[in-house]
């Protein structure tokens, strides 16, 4: 095959015409393009033809190319045609010819700083909605634990125990990895800077007290969020985009009732076992770190953590769980239902909801510690 | 009809999970012919098409497509034939994130140095020549109702004027009217550009109406090829039900009075 050519010939007075001849398709197009739009602005005739005869192939780019200098020359008021149309490629002239190519122009692009402020604007309305829905998901769930409650036989108990051996007992041993590690680097670095003090022993008070109230439920939660909760959203986001929640609607199932409060529940039950969970193990690891690193015996810091950590140090941690958990849950589950249609839109509405619930998991635990300070806990 | 075969598939085994799917399958698509391509659900249609594509690894057997044996090829080779063959998926498989012109400029952008103007125009050729709107351009797949979506599927399928089209069932979940429009709109492009067309269908009008040769998929071999005759006429049980059967007669009178 050899490139296309657009060929001037035989000027005759007010005439011209001009010799297309090679392949004019797809792979030549760029080298032809220049070719025909020189020809567009060169030729000065009053009549133009083209003659087709020599072209040995011709697909729709060398076609259009073609129709776009008649196009040009016609627009211009001069008079152009086609001249030795072979007859298998009269179709795809005429397919060619009769599109209008009338696009509407883009709209046009905004002044930048209107731009980032509009989108600010939008992020802080989002923020508004987004608090709307949250609240919405909430009584949605309220009504739907009503109706299960005057009804138990339609609670989907072998779903929530599903749920719950996804989100519970399968993250077990990852909880307890992280964990154990949490606690060992709290009481080793404890113990790195008390010891300049001489306070080694304080390390027990600190990591006691740091982890029951604060480091087991965030760090649990936090994977939580990262595991569960973008699961949720994922799940429901695919089933979403798959109509099966507007299956399950036109059959008369309530999708709160049947997806979303077996999911939600299982994470207000999982979330305060993994705490407890989390949190021995983090104290173990911080008391195997004390021994081993800081020369602290085991029945040391057993008698010196009973001193330091209360029954409400304890209590603190455990109540603010299952609050948690219903925020990450609820999360999970609004992001999962806003899911469009498009792939892109799944992958964002997940990472929203793990930043959405992390972020509001630490907001709610900052709550927490003032309330549990002004009534004196 | 010319006798060149762009694809020649010989003794094709492709197993998939230790179920032998096809087994020696042999088949010629031959230039510019419409193939229509049959054969009960789960009988290996989809396996075939998506091994010949490259989709699939197969067992044993050989595929030539553009007379290049595809276990021989290397990348350029492979590349060069990616871009002759357009292919349409069942449910259109258009790049959710990419407007409906991006999704038709995607292979010219990767494939072909032109400039963005003629791009644009191009693509905008194509939406046309499938039957939409030049406004369609803008818009993003979620937008488009499933008819649509087909056709920009096919536009994008066709975006580099492919020598053969692969088509997964082109007309299943369009109504009858625009299943009939889709077909004829295949054998407008396949007569003005001269390609050939693979065309996995259920569809018994697209059969009578635009398929030159129909070749069907059973036990894992074909066991016919040819003309609508041809399979009339055939004694094959399983064919004898489905080109006689309640659903083919619509087909048969829409044949004769054509």
């Amino acid at each position: 095959m050899t490139a296309g050519v657009l060929l001037s010939s035989e000027m005759r007075g007010d005439r011209i015409e001009l010799n297309a001849a090679g392949s004019w398709t797809a792979e030549y197009a760029g080298a032809i393009e220049p070719q025909v739009e020189a020809a567009t602005r060169t030729v000065t005739a009053r009549n133009i033809a083209i003659n087709i005869t020599r072209i040995d192939y011709l697909d729709t780019y060398g076609a259009w190319l073609i129709e776009r200098a008649l196009r040009n020359w016609t627009t211009q008021g001069r008079d152009a045609r086609l001249v030795g149309l072979r007859e298998d490629y009269r179709g795809l002239f005429e397919k060619v010819h009769a599109g209008t190519q009338t696009l509407s122009p883009a709209p046009p692009r905004r002044n930048s700083i209107i731009a980032t402020l509009e989108s600010v604007g939008m992020t802080m309305a989002g923020v508004g909605g987004d608090l709307v829905l949250l609240a919405q998901m909430i009584g949605s769930l309220m009504i739907a634990i009503k109706r299960v409650m005057l009804r138990p036989t339609t609670f989907r108990f072998t779903s929530m125990v599903h749920q719950l051996e996804r989100v519970g007992w399968r993250a077990v041993p990852i909880v307890l990895l992280i964990t154990v590690l949490i606690g060992a680097i709290l009481a080793q670095q404890g113990i790195f800077h008390f010891r300049k003090f001489g306070a080694d022993i304080y390390v027990i008070d600190m990591v006691g007290v740091l982890v029951l109230r604060e480091i087991g439920v965030l760090i649990v939660c936090i994977m939580v969020a990262g595991r569960s909760g973008s699961s949720y959203t994922a799940e429901l986001g695919a089933m979403r985009m798959r109509e099966e929640v507007d299956a399950l609607r036109t059959m008369g199932f309530d999708p709160i009732e049947v997806l979303i409060l077996p999911r939600i529940l299982a994470l207000v039950i999982a979330v305060p076992i993994l705490t407890f969970l989390g949190s021995m193990a983090a104290l173990y690891g911080g008391g195997l770190v004390s021994w081993l690193y800081g020369g602290i015996q085991p029945e040391v810091f057993l008698t010196r953590l009973r001193e330091a950590v209360t029954t409400t140090t304890f209590e603190v941690g455990m109540i603010k769980a299952p609050f948690m958990a219903l925020v990450i849950g609820v999360v999970a589950c609004v992001e999962g239902l806003q899911v469009q249609g498009s792939a892109e839109s799944l992958g964002e509405k997940t990472t929203n909801s793990v930043v959405k619930s992390i972020f509001l998991v630490i907001v709610l635990d900052g709550v927490f510690a003032m309330f549990f300070a002004s009534i004196g806990m | 009809m010319a006798d060149e075969s762009i694809i020649e598939v010989r003794d094709l085994v492709v197993e998939l999970k230790g179920n032998r799917i096809l087994n020696g399958v042999t088949l010629d698509v031959y230039r510019g012919e419409i193939l229509g391509f049959v054969g009960a659900s789960g009988a290996g249609k989809s396996v075939l098409t998506r091994t010949i594509l490259g989709l699939l690894p197969k067992q044993e057997g050989r595929i030539d497509v553009f007379g290049v044996n595809l276990d021989e090829a290397g990348e350029m080779q492979r590349q060069e034939i990616e871009r002759r063959w357009g292919i349409l998926f069942q449910q259109g498989a258009l790049f959710s994130s990419l407007t409906v012109g991006e999704n038709v400029e995607f292979p010219i952008r990767e494939y072909l140095d032109i400039s963005d103007r003629l791009m644009t125009e191009i693509a905008i050729t194509k939406l046309e020549m499938v039957g939409l709107k030049p406004d369609v351009y803008r818009k993003y797949p979620s937008e488009l109702s499933g008819g649509m979506i087909k056709r920009v599927a096919l536009a994008r399928a066709l975006a580099l004027d492919p020598e053969i089209l692969f088509l997964d069932e082109p007309t299943s979940g369009l109504d009858p009217i625009s299943a009939g429009d889709f077909d004829q709109l295949i054998l407008t492009l396949q007569q003005t550009s001269s390609m050939a067309v693979f065309m996995v269908t259920h569809d018994l009008d697209s059969l009578h109406t635009i398929c030159d040769r129909i070749a069907v998929l059973g036990d894992g071999k074909i066991i016919e090829a040819g003309t609508m005759d041809r399979m009339l006429a055939s004694q094959h049980p399983w064919m004898r039900a489905y080109f006689h059967g309640v659903r083919a007669r619509t087909g048969l009178l829409a044949a004769a009075r054509s």
